[in-house]
């Protein structure tokens, strides 16, 4: 049998800070601004694969309905071509919003679990943090080993073509002094304990 | 003409033939790309999803760099084009960006005046070096090539201001230039799929599927583009697209290759061996291998 739940809130069941919260976030600042002409969803390139389009994104986001908006797995198939921000009619920066509810997903460990992408962002995030530059075939090779070993096998075909073609350095680059860049780092904004984690 | 050079990650990896190709055509443009010492990675996409101050930061040490160093910053990466310039400009929109670099390059004994010009190479090609020079340094005109160009998002949206949002055709002009066939290719600016390919596969090859099947369709033998990560996935996932949508064998090469290759720039020289999908049958096609 299918299961019931309950798909409408009652207004005590949203929160209602969550906008104001979102729109004091550099570049949130319009989004109560939104007209839902839905021309966000029409130029995303990937939104026929998402549970809610940017559109009704933006709405659910508005409106308090927090943990829809944190939860949802359109955050992570956001490629960032920021189709949605250039053409939006009322100057909403759609994808700086959904980097804002990335980062408070990630620190609130509230993303849909198993799916790759917020993993590759915090794997990407300490390994830059350790060295000061992304290496290609590590993050990769993390990110896939810590999914879906599966997968990391299915890729091993397009890692060989890579070391084939000479593309696949396997000496990780790094930049001079790593621990003087990590104090640069966190005099700028200080280290969450959560990210990263 | 003196410009400090940002490579980024990609450059130095699976986008390495971009790097290849770019320096000695710039040099013989009399262009010189002097490499930014000790430079840092951009943070790309992934930074902002995790830390906004450190994403900042981490442009903020590269501009800071780039200001020592002097002279206009060059960027191939669309991705570092982008977190460069998105970068310049919410500094300037937002007080708490500002002192997020700030209050890092202080504590570094660093600072950065806001000085620095973020230019991309279609920028300095078009711009600086001139369509006109250009044409003077062809020796072997790319008669006959057939070339989608292939634009992608990040160096167009949301900041770039050398070219259009919508129909950009900075490269068009150059390829022409240099004697190719630019075909008429309405998806110049669609998204490739970033990283989606890799974590999402089932998302990321249709969108690759889509670019390759609107270059055959008009009658492509070939796709030029200017970003590295567009450049792998329709080169390196083209396999998989193949094997779930339509066969496809369509060489996907850097802007800069084909003007060296147009400049009497050896094949090799230019890393055009180093493409998955060979791109050898289809310039012997168009009698267009030198040494």
């Amino acid at each position: 049998m299918r299961k019931i739940v309950q798909t409408i809130k009652f207004e005590g069941d949203v929160d209602p800070t969550f906008k104001d919260w979102i729109e004091g976030v550099p570049g949130g600042e319009k989004l109560h601004s939104c007209i839902q002409c839905g021309t966000c969803s029409a130029a995303c390139p990937v939104s026929l694969y998402m549970d809610y389009t940017p559109r009704r994104l933006m709405h659910l986001s508005r409106e308090g309905f927090r943990d829809e908006a944190l939860g949802s797995l359109m955050l992570w198939l956001c490629t960032s071509c920021y189709a949605c921000t250039v053409e939006c009619p009322r100057q909403i920066k759609v994808t700086e919003i959904l980097y804002t509810l990335k980062r408070r997903a990630i620190s609130e460990g509230v993303y849909p679990s198993g799916f790759p992408v917020p993993v590759l962002a915090k794997y990407f995030y300490m390994m830059v943090r350790a060295t000061g530059r992304m290496s290609e075939m590590w993050l990769v090779s993390l990110v896939f080993l810590r999914t879906n070993i599966f997968k990391a096998l299915a890729m091993s075909g397009l890692g060989l073509n890579l070391l084939k073609t000479g593309r696949m350095p396997l000496k990780p680059d790094m930049i001079s002094d790593r621990a003087g860049f990590r104090r640069y780092l966190d005099a700028a904004s200080p280290e969450k304990k959560e990210a990263g984690g | 003409m003196k410009y400090a050079y940002y490579p980024g990650c990609s450059l130095k990896g699976t986008g390495r033939s971009y790097e290849e190709s770019l320096l000695p055509v710039f040099k013989a443009l009399g262009a010189e790309l002097n490499e930014l010492k000790d430079w840092n990675c951009c943070g790309a996409t992934a930074y902002m999803s995790v830390d906004e101050g450190k994403a900042a930061a981490l442009v903020g040490r590269n501009l800071a760099l780039a200001e020592m160093q002097g002279g206009d910053l060059v960027a191939p990466c669309a991705a570092c084009y982008l977190t460069l310039t998105k970068t310049q400009k919410r500094m300037e929109e937002y007080p708490e960006v500002h002192g997020n670099v700030t209050r890092g390059l202080t504590a570094s004994g660093l600072k950065y005046e806001g000085k620095v010009k973020v230019r991309h190479p279609l920028d300095v090609l078009i711009n600086d070096i001139g369509l006109e020079a250009i044409a003077k340094k062809v020796v072997k005109p790319l008669k006959g090539l057939k070339v989608a160009p292939y634009y992608g998002c990040q160096i167009v949206r949301p900041y770039a201001t050398f070219d259009s949002q919508d129909n950009p055709v900075t490269m068009d002009k150059l390829l022409k230039v240099v004697g190719a066939d630019v075909v008429d290719y309405p998806l110049k600016t669609k998204c490739c799929g970033g990283s989606l390919t890799g974590t999402m596969p089932e998302v990321g090859v249709s969108l690759v599927h889509g670019l390759l099947h609107e270059a055959r369709r008009r009658g492509a033998d070939i796709i030029a583009t200017v970003c590295p990560l567009c450049q792998f996935n329709l080169d390196a996932f083209q396999d998989q697209a193949s094997k779930k949508y339509e066969k496809s064998n369509m060489p996907v090469v850097y802007l800069t290759q084909l003007l060296g290759l147009a400049m009497g720039i050896s094949v090799k020289e230019l890393g055009l061996h180093r493409g998955i999908v060979p791109v050898e049958p289809v310039l012997a096609q168009r009698e267009l291998t030198h040494v």
